[in-house]
């Protein structure tokens, strides 16, 4: 195992996020603390409480998530797509690293980013509204799960990426709709009837069903299941991971 | 001495179904500079991307001092350096940062003073705190060569390392080239700049269309390079060569009415004016005269044409 490949690839790919720290900090604390002024105080101000929280604090982890999936996704496919276009990856094939070592680089820096935006939405959110967390610990868990999996999912789509159309083209046409309908913004209950059964299909909403169980004790579907989801989505990713890996694809030709 | 590089009947077919490479076998041995000569397209990148990993093998095999380097990957691969053709290095990184990052990649542990070495080495001391945008092209070559010297190769891959370069800076990478082999690095530079082989290159390897066509020791190519003949015609036609020309080695064709007289364009005195002047004592009245060259250019073209030739007729 060349963990020193590891940590270089680890520190060259945090290094970027650090050089461009303003831009990297100041932009989800600003579009958090927009969605806050929108739904926290203009709109929420007509909705009051939801299912005994107040609005602007039920919204937390549903805004926690949004950013935190789509900085995994946008930080790992371009992590490895960067490379690819400009060239620069010729040096990671030709040297002594695994395609395994070359993930846990790429993936663990694109998933630590997230994570660390995670934590910052969550402190400016102590700044707008009263907030209690439930389960610390769960919180934490399944924060780092969900960091983690879809870094895998955007490193999946940089590599399987051609062109800058392509890299965009998942996150904008499926991630950002399911997030979206993914219950940031509402509770799944407070949709009409077949909706409910509808919202069931799309993974994202066990997510942010689990990690607002962890803040308020409550939950759209059981907290069990949501774990079984965010689980299996990792595995998921896992497993395509290394498909590539068996296949060579699209890095080696 | 065991090869350092061994590369046996190596096969490359792209997915598209294109023979890159059509069966190249090639030894090289440690401390040696070998030139890969050959038009565009001839499979020189080819090659070495299968060699360093960048390329999967679609059959035959390569070692690095023994290490397969499809089996053996690992090890094989930190004994190579590669400098690839095309620039490419982060924009926004810093030279000393990118260098130290190759040497990571390649699993050592971190050096400063390594590092330092080798941007003194190439001049890019000054330039270390410089981000990848801020440099000359000259300087972004230089910057890829301190990159793949950081893990301490013994065996560089330079890419075209002067296409594309001014002629001070050509001279200056010859240089740094030359410092290497002093150190003992075995280089193996691809080019199409046949002056470049002459300079630096023990072993020049002629490679089309997949094939590598000749190897051959420089200096024997540079003394069949260097040779060049002269045709004389002459009016009569001559029954034998009179003795008091035997000692310019003349051959005498064409029924008796052309001598032909080869000379060494590299010697001080190439014998045409006493040639001439011997001819005259003799008696001999001169047609017409003709030179013929036969420099690398002249050897590798036709090698290469030849090659194209028998390429478009059996396709």
């Amino acid at each position: 195992m060349n963990l020193r490949a590891v940590r270089a690839i680890y520190a060259q790919e945090m290094g970027r996020f650090f050089r461009t720290v303003t831009q990297s900090l100041v932009a989800p604390v600003l579009s958090t603390s927009l969605y806050f002024v929108v739904f926290g105080a203009a709109i929420g101000g007509r909705i009051e409480e939801v299912e005994g929280v107040s609005y602007g604090a039920f919204i937390v982890p549903g805004l926690i998530m949004l950013s935190v999936i789509t900085q995994g996704i946008s930080n790992a496919s371009f992590g490895i797509y960067f490379p690819k276009f400009v060239g620069t990856i010729f040096e990671v094939l030709s040297a002594p690293v695994s395609f395994l070592e070359a993930v846990l680089g790429y993936v663990g820096a694109a998933a630590t980013k997230s994570f660390l935006i995670g934590l910052i939405i969550l402190a400016t959110s102590w700044f707008f509204v009263d907030l209690s967390i439930a389960h610390p610990v769960a919180m934490l868990a399944f924060l780092v799960l969900t960091c983690v999996s879809f870094s895998l999912l955007g490193f999946i789509i940089g590599i399987w990426a051609g062109n800058f159309e392509q890299l965009q083209l998942v996150p904008l046409l499926i991630v950002t709709p399911l997030v979206f309908l993914g219950g940031s913004f509402y509770s799944v209950s407070m949709l009409p009837g077949i909706w409910q059964t509808v919202a069931l299909f799309n993974p994202v909403v066990y997510l942010i069903s689990g990690f607002r169980w962890s803040f308020f004790g409550l939950a759209d579907v059981p907290v069990g299941i949501s774990l079984l989801a965010i689980a299996a989505f990792t595995t998921a990713c896992l497993a395509v991971v290394w498909w590539i890996f068996r296949t060579g694809w699209r890095l080696r030709r | 001495m065991a090869p350092i590089l061994s590369i046996r009947d190596l096969r490359k077919t792209y997915d598209n179904g294109f023979e890159a490479l059509k069966g190249v076998s090639l030894d090289i041995q440690p401390g040696e500079i070998l030139a890969l000569l050959g038009p565009n397209g001839a499979g020189k990148t080819t090659l070495i991307s299968a060699v360093c990993g960048i390329t999967r093998i679609t059959s035959g095999t390569a070692t690095v001092a023994g290490h397969d380097v499809q089996r053996d990957w690992r090890q094989a691969r930190e004994l190579i350096g590669l400098v690839p053709q095309e620039i490419s290095l982060e924009s926004f990184e810093k030279v000393r940062r990118t260098v130290a990052f190759s040497r990571g990649l390649f699993g050592k542990p971190r050096d400063d003073a390594a590092v330092e070495r080798v941007l003194r080495q190439l001049s890019l001391w000054d330039k270390r705190d410089s981000t990848a945008m801020q440099l000359s092209g000259g300087m972004k070559r230089r910057v890829l060569i301190a990159k793949a010297l950081v893990h301490e190769p013994r065996v560089l891959f330079l890419d075209e390392p002067t296409a594309g370069v001014d002629v001070e800076l050509r001279r200056d990478m010859w240089r740094v080239v030359d410092e290497l082999r002093r150190e003992g690095v075995t280089i193996i530079l691809t080019t199409h700049y046949i002056e470049e082989a002459e300079a630096i290159a023990d072993r020049v390897a002629v490679i089309s269309r997949g094939r590598i066509l000749l190897v051959e020791d420089k200096d024997s190519l540079m003394r069949r390079m260097g040779r060049k003949v002269l045709h004389v015609a002459l009016q009569q036609p001559l029954v034998a060569i009179p003795a008091d020309l035997a000692r310019f080695g003349l051959a005498l064709d064409d029924g008796g009415r052309r001598l032909t007289y080869s000379y060494d364009t590299k010697a001080e005195r190439t014998g045409i004016a006493t040639l001439l002047a011997a001819l005259a004592e003799c008696g001999i009245a001169v047609a017409d005269l003709d030179t013929e060259a036969s420099s690398l250019e002249e050897i590798f073209v036709g090698l290469v044409h030849g090659d194209d030739a028998e390429g478009e007729a059996a396709p």
